[in-house]
């Protein structure tokens, strides 16, 4: 579905990533790492189309990916995701309404019924029934992931881009919003990106694993190489060596 | 013992503190007072609270002779009305401006020069301009306010326009949503609350340029009366007509928090004060 050639992106001088080369079939899990500003959310932000690569292809069903964000994408944020202005329920139906092409991000008569019932059955899957009209800022860190999810999801997006979005969470609610994701995934049949810095999360969520890096380094000008693939590896059936080794590699740190 | 950066009042302490600076003033005022009238008692410079009273009966209370009718009223009626207009206008104005060039790169490009250039132009000197094109009427008074106030609050909201994440303008585009809609169904509706904080810092502002428009050419009016009074150095009704309107402009205030709150309860953890 979509095929990545030779792709580099640049700002200015700063070459953020470089030689980029992978295909992505339909339905597939991957999961990013590498360290802090390796240029993960970039590489999202060329998918989502809010920027354009430097070089190179970037191809959805062999066409070049549209470069202005659309409904056919869908991103959940580390934060900032959900519209504070609009309650839980609204919020969700906010998407139908700009998709029917509503001025403000409010439907009438039968469209809001439907609008409403399919709103509600998508809250009731992220497990939000209970809190239908609070406003975001009334939640907590977890359910606001849950609502960017649900509203994400609405229109059915054949891609989903996560950009670290349980960063912020207890570790604790993590593990309940994996299964989230995990079922979410199964039942839309979405292709999803996401970013994590918890190696295990990667190892644990995804069907692939893609761990970003810079692998040419210049002392005198740490900017003039970017990070690319350097691991593209089927999850579920990995080493323990190849674990170490890459978490060796992010986390230069002696384990205890 | 605490640090005195760490020690905060307790409420009715606080309350206490806060009145004592202006009990001592009264007090010093009536002490002044007294000594200037002990030895000149047809001195105008600091009035008894006794020549304050009979001056706000008269004002407030008393029809006025030539007009009949009650001066107090009839003033705060006409600067209030004014000032309500000249605001509104000012904030449709500026909401409006500072919505598109926030939000619109294009637009901003087209107007953000004019905006500065026309901001840093002192309203004071263009009132002349505005007597003569529109006349010694309400409308110049209204425009003054305009002029003064519109810049303000239309870079005020171009800036809480940039303030509202970029994420959420990518979520909404990824949930379908065009330019119009974000601009209305997004952008819009978070700026009101923000507005009306705006227009309470641009109040002072507003009232400032009310009072300068009705000293300068007026036939009524709070700022009208002052300046009048001024020639019989009538500082009895002077003193009266600002303590009613910094009173005026507190209920004001106060008001807008409230209804802020009220309209917009997601605002307020929001940031909002
Ligand atoms: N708009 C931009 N202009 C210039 N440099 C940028 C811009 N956006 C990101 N960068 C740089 O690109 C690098 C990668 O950033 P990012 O993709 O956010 O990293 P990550 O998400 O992996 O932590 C960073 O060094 C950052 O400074
Ligand atoms: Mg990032």
């Amino acid at each position: 579905m979509i095929q990545i050639n030779n792709l580099w992106k640049r700002y200015g001088d700063t070459s953020v990533l470089e030689r980029i080369n992978a295909e992505v079939k339909e339905g597939e899990f991957i999961t990013l790492v590498g360290t802090s500003g390796c240029g993960k959310s970039t590489f999202l932000k060329l998918l989502l189309g809010t920027e354009q690569q430097s070089q190179g292809e970037l191809l959805l069903d062999g066409k070049p990916i549209p470069a202005e964000p659309d409904r056919h994408r869908g991103i959940v944020f580390q934060q900032y995701s959900v519209f504070p202005h609009l309650s839980v329920l609204k919020n969700v139906m906010a998407a139908r309404a700009f998709a029917e092409g509503r001025i403000s991000a409010l439907l009438l008569g039968r469209r809001r019924r439907e609008a409403r019932a399919e709103a509600e059955a998508l809250l009731e899957s992220v497990g939000l029934s209970h809190v239908l009209e609070s406003y975001p800022h009334q939640l907590s860190g977890g359910m606001r992931q849950r609502l960017a999810i649900a509203q994400a999801l609405v229109l059915k997006p054949r891609i989903l881009l996560l950009d670290e979005p349980f960063g912020a969470l207890d570790p604790g609610i993590r593990g309940d919003m994996h299964e989230l994701i995990l079922n979410l995934w199964h039942q839309q049949q979405l292709t999803v990106f996401m970013v994590t810095h918890d190696l295990k999360e990667g190892f644990y969520l995804g069907t692939r694993l893609w761990v970003f890096d810079k692998i040419r380094h210049d002392p005198q000008a740490p900017q003039a190489f970017g990070a690319t693939i350097t691991y593209d590896i089927p999850v579920g059936r990995t080493e323990r060596k190849i674990y170490e080794e890459i978490d060796n590699q992010l986390r230069p740190v002696a384990a205890v | 013992m605490k640090r005195l950066i760490n020690l905060q009042p307790a409420p009715p302490l606080r309350f206490i503190l806060g009145l004592l600076p202006l009990v001592l003033l009264v007090l010093l005022y009536v002490w002044a007072s007294d000594a200037r009238l002990a030895a000149n008692p047809v001195d105008k410079l600091l009035p008894s609270l006794g020549q304050f009273a009979d001056a706000i009966k008269l004002m407030a209370w008393e029809p006025d002779k030539r007009s009949g009718d009650i001066l107090l009223w009839v003033d705060t009626l006409s600067s209030l009305q004014r000032l309500a207009i000249g605001i509104a206008l000012s904030a449709l104005f500026g909401l409006m401006l500072g919505l598109v060039t926030g939000a619109l790169p294009l637009v901003n490009a087209g107007f953000s020069p004019l905006l500065t250039l026309i901001s840093l132009i002192p309203p004071m000197a263009i009132l002349p301009i505005l007597f003569i094109v529109f006349g010694l009427g309400e409308l110049s008074k209204v425009a003054l306010i305009l002029v003064g106030v519109g810049p303000i609050i239309a870079r005020d909201m171009q800036r809480q326009t940039r303030e509202i994440p970029f994420e959420q303008l990518v979520k909404a585009q990824t949930l379908g949503a065009n330019s119009l809609q974000i601009l209305t169904g997004v952008l819009l509706p978070q700026l009101l609350p923000r507005l009306i904080g705006s227009i309470r810092l641009a109040l002072g502002t507003g009232w400032l340029f009310l009072i300068a428009a009705e000293a300068i050419a007026s036939t009524d009016g709070l700022g009208y009366r002052i300046f009048l009074v001024r020639r019989y150095m009538a500082m009895d009704i002077i003193l009266p007509y600002v303590a009613w309107i910094a009173l005026l402009a507190l209920i004001i205030d106060q008001g807008l928090m409230r209804l802020n709150r009220r309209l917009f309860p997601w605002y307020q953890s929001e940031g909002g004060r």
